[in-house]
C-alpha cells in the first residue's frame, strides 16, 4: 500500500518583492534517502521545504516526483507529510483525533482508523494517549503525536521543518535518535530543515548547505564535515579559525605552503591553486595542538588570553606574537597570561578560496 | 506592583489596592450605583405607595409597549447574524494579508470614526428617494419607482450594519490572525481542503471569538436608540424598546416606568447572551481550547 519514491527533482527561485530568497535551488534526490538543508536563519531553506510541500508559491522553477511535475498541485494533493517546528497540533481535538483527522479524509473504515492510530501511538512509544488533548502534553510529546500523524498516512515525502528546535537539549537528542529511527525502519524519504550542524551530520546522507537562497554545497555530511568547499561552510560546520594568504608553494598531494601576516602556513586544498592566489587558510579549535616544538613547521608562539573551562576540555583565545588570534580547544590546562607554542597540523589545515566570515555573514 | 522577598507578590497589597482603587470607584459611581438605583426605582411606581411590580405588569399587558420587544429583536437578531456572516467572510479571507490591506481595512473602518448621526446623515443623503443611489438607478433605467430604503426597517438594519460592522470585523480580524498558521498549513498537508480546513480546524477554534462578537453586536444592535430614530419610523415599525424607555422617561416624565422598561430590556439582552453562550457550549466540546504549548 505505501508508496515511495524514485526521485524528487526541483528547481526553485522565490521571490518576495524584490526580495529574492531562493536562486535557482536545484537538488535531485534519489531513493530512500535522508536529506538535510542547512543554513542560517533567514537562507530560505523553510521556504524552499513550503514550496515543496505546496504551502508556498514558487516565483519560478518545477517540483517533479519521478519525472511527473507536481508543482501545479495543492497541498492536500500531494501525499506528502509534514512535520512543523511548533508541532501545529489541533488544540481542539485528542491525540487520537489528531492522527485520525487524515485517515478520516481518506473515509477508512473505522476499524481501520483505530488500528492505525494504535499502531501509530505504538510505534511513537505513546501507547494509551489516544484520549488526551495536545495541551496535555510535554513538548516531546507532543511531537512526536506530529510525527505520528504524518506518518500514519505512509507519505511518500516526509518533509520536517525544524522539528526539534523548541525542544531542551536532552529532548532535542533523544527524539533525534527517535527520528532516526523512524526514517530507517519505515524506509522513509525524508527532507529536513534545521540550522543545526549536528542535527545535519547526525541524521542525514546527504546534507544541503544554504546561505541567502543559494546552495553553497552539498554532499554526504563526512564531506561536508571535512572537506567544506568554502568559508561559509567551513565557518557552519566550527573552523573557527581563518587566516587570509597568498599561496607562496604548491607540494605533491594537495599541499600547499602560503605565507601572509607574518605567518607562512602548510596544508591541503581541494581546489586548483595557483602561486600568488589569495587563499584563506582554516582549522578547527580541537585540531589545534598545544605544546610542541617552536622550530616545526607550522608552529606559532603566543600568549593565553581567555580560557573558557568546558568540562573535559578547555577553550582557549590564544594571541598570536606575530599577530592575530587562535580559538583552540584542548585537554591541555591552559592559564590566562602563559607563552605557549601552538602547533597547526599541516593535514588539519584546509585552504580555501573565499571571502573572510564575517563579510559574509 | 510590591512585592514580597521571595519576589512572589504579598498577601496584602496595598499599593495594588491603591491603584485599583480609582476603577473600582469609577465602575461603582458609574455603572453599579445607577444599576442597583434603577432597579429600585422601576419597584416604586409613581402611583403606588412603597414597592410594587406596577411598572412590569403594566409593560406586559399594554400591547403598545410590549410589542417593542419583538420589534427590537427582529432588528437585533438578524442584524446580529449578517454583521458578524459578513465580519468572519472578510476576516477569514484576510486573515493571512491581502494585497492593500491598509488601504481597505482603513476604509473599512471608517465608518465608527465618524459617529451614529453623521453615518445616519449620509445614509439618507444616498440612500434616500432622491438620494444618489436611487437617482442612479432610476437613471440608469434599473428601476422606475425610487427605493424606499430609509425612514423604515431597511433605514435601521443598513444604519446598524455600517456601525458595527468595522468593529467587528476588526476584533474576528486579530483574533483570526492571531491563530497559528501552520495549524492551517498542517489540516492542508494532511489532505483537508480548503473547505475542510475551515469547518473542520478553523471554525472551532475561531468559535469562542465568534460567541463574542455575537454577544457583543446583539447587546449593541438591541440598545439600538439613534439608528431607530433618525432613520426609522420610531412611533411605527422600528419603535425599539430603547424608544420605548426612552419616551417614558422624557416625554412622560415617569421615570420609575422607564427605570422598568430599561430592566426588562437589559434582562432581555441578557437572555440573549445566554443563548449564545449555550449555542457556543454546544459548538465546541472540547475544553482545552488552544493551550498548546508553542
Amino acid at each position: 500500500m505505501k508508496e515511495t519514491i524514485e526521485s524528487l527533482r526541483f528547481r526553485i527561485t522565490k521571490r518576495f518583492g524584490t526580495k529574492t530568497v531562493l536562486q535557482d535551488f536545484t537538488l535531485e534526490v534519489r531513493g530512500t534517502q535522508f536529506i538535510t538543508f542547512l543554513g542560517p536563519s533567514g537562507c530560505g531553506k523553510s521556504t524552499a521545504l513550503n514550496i515543496i510541500a505546496g504551502l508556498i508559491p514558487a516565483t519560478d522553477g518545477e517540483v517533479s516526483i519521478d519525472g511527473e511535475r507536481i508543482d501545479h498541485l495543492p497541498p492536500e494533493k500531494r501525499g506528502f507529510g509534514m512535520v512543523f517546528q511548533n508541532y501545529a497540533l489541533f488544540p481542539h481535538m485528542t491525540v487520537f483525533s489528531n492522527i485520525a483527522f487524515g485517515l478520516q479524509l481518506q473515509r477508512r473504515p473505522a476499524a481501520e482508523i483505530q488500528e492505525r492510530v494504535r499502531q501509530m501511538l505504538d510505534l511513537v512509544q505513546l501507547p494509551g494517549f489516544e484520549g488526551r488533548y495536545p495541551g496535555q502534553l510535554s513538548g516531546g510529546q507532543q511531537q512526536r503525536i506530529a510525527i505520528a500523524r504524518a506518518l500514519v498516512l505512509h507519505p511518500r515525502l516526509l518533509l520536517l521543518d525544524e522539528p526539534l528546535s523548541n525542544l531542551d537539549a536532552k529532548l532535542r537528542i533523544e527524539m533525534r535518535a527517535e527520528i532516526k529511527r523512524l526514517h530507517t525502519s519505515l524506509g522513509l524519504t525524508s527532507i529536513y530543515v534545521t540550522h543545526d550542524q549536528v542535527e545535519a551530520l547526525s541524521l542525514s546522507d546527504w546534507v544541503v548547505v544554504m546561505k541567502d537562497g543559494i546552495l553553497m554545497q552539498a554532499g554526504p555530511p563526512q564531506e561536508i564535515h571535512d572537506q567544506p568547499a568554502s568559508v561559509f561552510v567551513a565557518d557552519f560546520m566550527g573552523f573557527r579559525n581563518f587566516f587570509p594568504t597568498q599561496v607562496v608553494a604548491l607540494g605533491p598531494d594537495r599541499m600547499v605552503e602560503a605565507a601572509g601576516n607574518g605567518m607562512k602556513i602548510r596544508g591541503k586544498t581541494r581546489h586548483p591553486l595557483s602561486a600568488g592566489a589569495s587563499v584563506v587558510a582554516a582549522i578547527r579549535p580541537d585540531d589545534i595542538v598545544i605544546g610542541g616544538d617552536a622550530g616545526s613547521p607550522n608552529a606559532f608562539r603566543g600568549k593565553v588570553d581567555i580560557v573558557e573551562y568546558l568540562g573535559r576540555d578547555d577553550e582557549a583565545i590564544v594571541m598570536l606574537e606575530v599577530g592575530g588570534r587562535l580559538w583552540v580547544r584542548t585537554g591541555v590546562r591552559v592559564t590566562p597570561g602563559e607563552n605557549v607554542t601552538v602547533v597547526l597540523p599541516p593535514d588539519r589545515v584546509i585552504f580555501l578560496t573565499s571571502e573572510v566570515p564575517g563579510e559574509t555573514k | 506592583m510590591r512585592r514580597g522577598k521571595t519576589g512572589e507578590p504579598s498577601e496584602l497589597d496595598l499599593m495594588a489596592i491603591a491603584c485599583l482603587l480609582p476603577s473600582l470607584l469609577y465602575v461603582f459611581v458609574l455603572f453599579v450605583y445607577p444599576f442597583l438605583y434603577g432597579i429600585y426605582l422601576s419597584l416604586r411606581p409613581l402611583k403606588v405607595d412603597g414597592f410594587s411590580l406596577a411598572n412590569y405588569i403594566a409593560f406586559f399587558t399594554d400591547q403598545y409597549q410590549y410589542k417593542t420587544v419583538g420589534i427590537t429583536f427582529r432588528l437585533a437578531v438578524p442584524n446580529t447574524i449578517v454583521v458578524v456572516a459578513f465580519s468572519l467572510l472578510f476576516a477569514y479571507n484576510m486573515r493571512r494579508g491581502i494585497w492593500l490591506e491598509r488601504t481597505i481595512t482603513t476604509i473599512l473602518v471608517l465608518p465608527i470614526s465618524l459617529g451614529v448621526i453623521l453615518l445616519s446623515q449620509g445614509i439618507l443623503g444616498f440612500y434616500g428617494g432622491k438620494g444618489w443611489f436611487n437617482q442612479m438607478l432610476l437613471g440608469l433605467g434599473i428601476l422606475e419607482e425610487p427605493l424606499v430604503l430609509t425612514h423604515n426597517f431597511t433605514g435601521v438594519m443598513l444604519s446598524l450594519f455600517m456601525q458595527q460592522f468595522p468593529f467587528c470585523f476588526l476584533m474576528l480580524l486579530g483574533y483570526i490572525s492571531g491563530i497559528d498558521p501552520s495549524i492551517e498549513n498542517s489540516a492542508r498537508t494532511l489532505g483537508a481542503g480548503p473547505w475542510t480546513v475551515f469547518r473542520r480546524v478553523m471554525l472551532p477554534l475561531i468559535a469562542p471569538g465568534l460567541a463574542i462578537a455575537f454577544a457583543l453586536v446583539f447587546v449593541m444592535s438591541f440598545a439600538t436608540f439613534p439608528s431607530a430614530i433618525l432613520l426609522g419610523q420610531p412611533t411605527g415599525a422600528t419603535r425599539t424598546i430603547a424608544i420605548a424607555a426612552y419616551a417614558q422617561a422624557f416625554e412622560m416624565f415617569d421615570l420609575s416606568y422607564a427605570s422598568a422598561i430599561a430592566v426588562i430590556m437589559g434582562l432581555f439582552q441578557l437572555a440573549g447572551l445566554l443563548v449564545i453562550i449555550l449555542l457556543r457550549k454546544h459548538m465546541v466540546t472540547a475544553a482545552t481550547m488552544g493551550v498548546g504549548k508553542r
